[in-house]
């Protein structure tokens, strides 16, 4: 990781184009410290190893390994010399392409957006080193090549290490053009090279938030309002005080922070806080009666967001009407590392450590909270033990609320502030409840003409950081992603959008509006097909004809899943096509019954088009946990509130998915030459209609609300 | 004080009776290999080897492992130890990795009782561990892979 010194040692230097570092900043500069620094990603020392600068997070997407796969296949580098560290937050260098002048990771951009920034800082390397051998050996640069971290001549038998050439090459200037590879000769991209993270994440030493620590540093949690919109009205902390360890109590706006010299003692202290809340502003609403309200929304007309035709008229007059009302729960996405920060106030401004998925808003956050200025707060990003998108949020809720505390304590020592298991499940910010209701038309021979989908939900971008880029003409383009683009060719579409307040925190999740409207379009369309008398398969395809990408995506994962070769009784195979972050998969899944009503998912076939492949089995890997993830929502997650009170606190209720439930899953990649699109997110949206569309083979029902653990043996449940 | 062997050395810490063994490893020890995620024995971040045995430090009191001997990942050793590790790299089990020391710890302690799991004994000794990525699948094959190594 840079240090501060380094880190404004470079920002300066990088305005003249070429970094100049020094490994032992103490130490008076030699030709043999001089490192070879092009630009903002990339760094090569005398010591041979090549230092990838990532603005990304790594939450366990594989984004260290597949950036480093990038800039390293234009450097022509060995992949064992290959180390990664994080980038400080820095708006300017380290935006993400995506997004504007933001730096952050999400929508699964990290590999599209970095594609081309990187090659070309890989390539520009490349070309320096190149130059300074032909200049120490007095031959043409075009007679050099370079293989794996060696630079040769072979007319003169000379070679060098990039490490042996670094100080040289930093004396030069950086070339203005730079040629990129042939795709054809890649030799990285596209190779199944292991994880740059798999040593630590296997021995207990990579290190997390959690795992982070000062000297003198205090650990805090939080009291947290028993409602949304709560707010502290008055709290009593003697018997807190009185818990061994606890050294401060002190009201936050998110709550009363119990402050003590580690987790239990924190913990403890809460225990015995007894806070009043003024919760004369607070959500009171429960599931059932929201389910009412939007249930009663979505039989009227909303704002319209596509219309194509004129679907009502033609569903007046259609030989056959279906329709289907699906209902999605709020989901909390419970990564396995809670949520944590640390922040440690000084008297040059202020260092935030976290898993930080948007850095310069938590940045941004942090300044204001300490009236700082945001180039005053050095963001360390340390790896995130998951996010899902929890850690991107527009408030910077988390390092703020740490900044808060450790500001409240008295800016002398350093705070971690955790949020425990049950914070996280009961905190909010969860994936939005929302319902569907479709309408489909099938004329006298089956052909679908004329599909209506009403949608109501809560906006995630309204009112935060984000509106300006999510909502378009009052409609946040997450409601409705993936409904508003469905990809049918059906003549008469209609789609519109009730958008719903209610105070319950809402936000990402991943694959975030496709988590609903994929379920909502890709079960409705299998009822048609099924409603026609027609292969659900043959049905998708006559109506993508015109949409290469997922017609790719569907045959293979058809082919492969041998979609229409009988099963054994028992079992039954569904599907679904989705495209989400410009990559489209298809998912077969086959699936069985189990006594208790539940499905129980056997197997599942994948296909994937994602471009370019950087690292097909960290794709692979992607789309395998994309899958589960979806799995363990589809079968058992849901956030449900009665008088205004989340009604899960951990992993008890709030069910994940166990080891005995994952599916086998053959995930295969179309082949294509296209630049890279995303991995993290697509795999989740197609399971649950993949999942639904079997089962109705085996029961024949259709599942309109999830989760399906509302199938399991009656009585156990309740709403 | 409580004294506790772990990783094989005896040591004293000055905690109450009641803390989790957990939180003694992490906040006393810095031994932060061991996780903590949930708090309440549902999810096995914080799977250690209690007297050879899979065991969830976040519900083990300090005073409840008094004298008995506690292995982390940190401290985990022998054939089955290397060869778990060494499947789980081959096979790039991990994604976020948070859960993985946990899974591990599971995995070494299925693999020193029966050598050759079958898929209903990985789903038994493994049901505890949580991961949210879902590595599941790489983590049954990644069982299958090191048995096989053990048996060579």
């Amino acid at each position: 990781m840079l240090t501060r010194r380094r880190f404004l040692q470079s920002t300066v230097l990088a305005t003249v184009g070429l970094v100049i570092e020094f490994r032992l900043e103490h130490r008076p500069a030699t030709a043999a410290d001089a490192v070879l620094q092009p630009n903002a990603f990339v760094r090569i020392a005398p010591d041979n190893t090549v230092t990838i600068i990532s603005k990304h997070i790594e939450m366990g997407e594989g984004t260290y390994t597949g950036l480093a796969t990038i800039l390293a296949e234009e450097l022509d580098a060995d992949w064992s010399q290959i180390r990664v560290e994080s980038a400080p937050a820095d708006a300017e260098r380290y935006n993400n392409l995506a997004f504007g002048p933001v730096q952050g990771t999400g929508g699964s951009s990290a590999m599209a957006n970095s594609w081309d920034q990187l090659r070309r800082a890989g390539a520009t390397a490349r070309a320096m080193l190149v130059e300074a051998a032909a200049r120490e050996w007095g031959v043409p640069a075009s007679e050099i090549t370079v293989e794996r971290g060696v630079v040769s001549h072979a007319p003169s038998g000379r070679r060098a290490t990039f490490g042996e050439l670094a100080s040289k090459a930093a004396a030069l200037t950086p070339p203005a053009q730079v040629t990129l590879k042939d795709p054809k000769d890649f030799k990285l991209v596209g190779t199944r090279l292991p994880r740059l993270d798999g040593r630590t994440k296997t021995d207990g030493t990579a290190q997390y938030t959690m795992d982070f620590s000062l000297p003198g540093m205090l650990t805090a949690v939080i009291a947290r309002p028993p409602r949304f919109g709560a707010t502290v009205k008055s709290f009593d902390a003697v018997a807190a005080r009185r818990v061994k360890g606890v050294t401060h109590v002190v009201q936050v706006p998110s709550g009363v922070a119990v402050v003590a010299t580690g987790f239990w003692a924190a913990r403890k202290g809460r225990d015995a806080l007894r806070v009043t809340w003024d919760e004369s502003r607070a959500e009171r609403r429960g599931t059932d009666e929201l389910l009412a309200t939007y249930r009663t929304l979505a039989g009227q007309p909303g704002r319209a967001v596509r219309r194509d035709g004129d679907a009502d008229a033609v569903l007046a007059r259609a030989a056959r009407v279906v329709e289907a009302v699906y209902e999605f729960p709020y989901l909390a996405h419970a990564p396995m590392e809670p949520l944590d920060a640390v922040v440690r106030i000084g008297s040059d401004g202020c260092d935030l450590w976290a898993g930080s998925q948007i850095q310069t808003i938590d940045q941004h956050v942090v300044a204001q909270v300490l009236g700082l200025a945001p180039n005053k707060v050095r963001v360390h990003t340390l790896l995130a033990g998951g996010s899902f998108g929890r850690r991107g949020t527009p408030d910077g809720d988390v390092a703020g609320e740490a900044a808060a505390i450790a500001k409240a304590i008295g800016g002398d020592k350093p705070v971690k502030l955790v949020w425990t298991r049950e914070d996280d499940i009961q905190g909010g910010k969860y994936r939005p409840l929302y319902v569907h209701r479709l309408r489909g038309g099938l004329d006298a021979q089956g052909e679908i003409v004329g599909w209506e989908n009403r949608i109501v939900g809560q906006s995630i971008a309204a009112g935060t950081a984000f509106e300006a880029m999510l909502v378009k003409d009052g409609v946040d383009v997450t409601s409705v992603e993936g409904a508003a683009n469905v990809p049918y060719a059906i003549p008469n579409v209609t789609v519109e959008l009730h958008t719903t307040k209610v105070g319950v925190p809402v936000h990402f999740w991943r694959s975030v509006g496709s988590t609903h409207t994929a379920y909502a379009t890709e079960t409705f369309l299998d009822e048609l097909a099924h409603a026609a008398g027609k292969d659900p398969l043959a049905v998708r395809r006559a109506l993508l004809a015109q949409k290469p990408r997922h017609l790719g995506a569907l045959n293979l994962a058809a082919e492969r899943a041998r979609w229409g070769d009988p099963l054994p009784a028992g079992r039954a195979r569904g599907i679904a096509v989705h495209e989400s972050f410009n990559s489209v998969v298809a998912e077969v899944a086959e699936v069985s019954l189990r006594p208790d009503g539940m499905p129980k998912v056997e197997r599942v076939v994948c296909a994937v088009d994602c471009g370019t492949a950087i690292n097909p089995d960290v794709v692979r890997a992607q789309l395998e946990g994309g899958i589960g993830y979806g799995l363990a929502a589809a079968l058992w997650s849901e956030i449900t509130l009665v008088d205004g009170r989340v009604q899960q606190r951990n992993f008890d209720r709030y069910r994940p998915l166990r080891i005995n439930e994952m599916p086998a899953i053959d995930v295969h990649i179309v082949p294509s030459g296209a630049a890279p699109t995303g991995v993290g997110e697509p795999g989740t949206p197609p399971i649950a209609p993949a999942v639904a569309n079997a089962l109705f083979h085996l029961n024949g029902q259709r599942v309109r609300r999830l989760p399906f653990a509302r199938l399991a043996a009656a009585g156990t449940r309740t709403s | 004080m409580v004294t506790i062997r772990i990783n094989g050395t005896a040591q004293s810490v000055d905690v109450d009776g009641d803390v989790p063994l957990l939180w003694v490893l992490r906040d006393e020890l810095r031994l932060t290999g061991t996780k903590y995620g949930c708090g309440v024995a549902q999810c096995g971040a914080c799977t250690v080897h209690i007297d050879g045995r899979a065991a969830r430090s976040c519900v083990a009191p300090a005073a409840a492992v008094a004298g008995r001997e506690v292995v982390t990942i940190e401290g985990v050793a022998g054939d089955v130890a290397r060869a778990v590790q060494d499947a789980w790299r081959r096979l790039d089990v991990a994604q976020c990795g948070y859960c993985q020391s946990g899974q591990i710890m599971s995995a070494i302690a299925l693999l020193s009782e029966i050598r050759r799991p079958s898929d209903a004994d990985i789903d038994t000794a493994m049901g505890g561990n949580v991961c949210r990525c879902a590595t599941y699948a790489r983590i049954r094959a990644a069982i299958h892979d090191a048995a096989q190594a053990i048996g060579r």
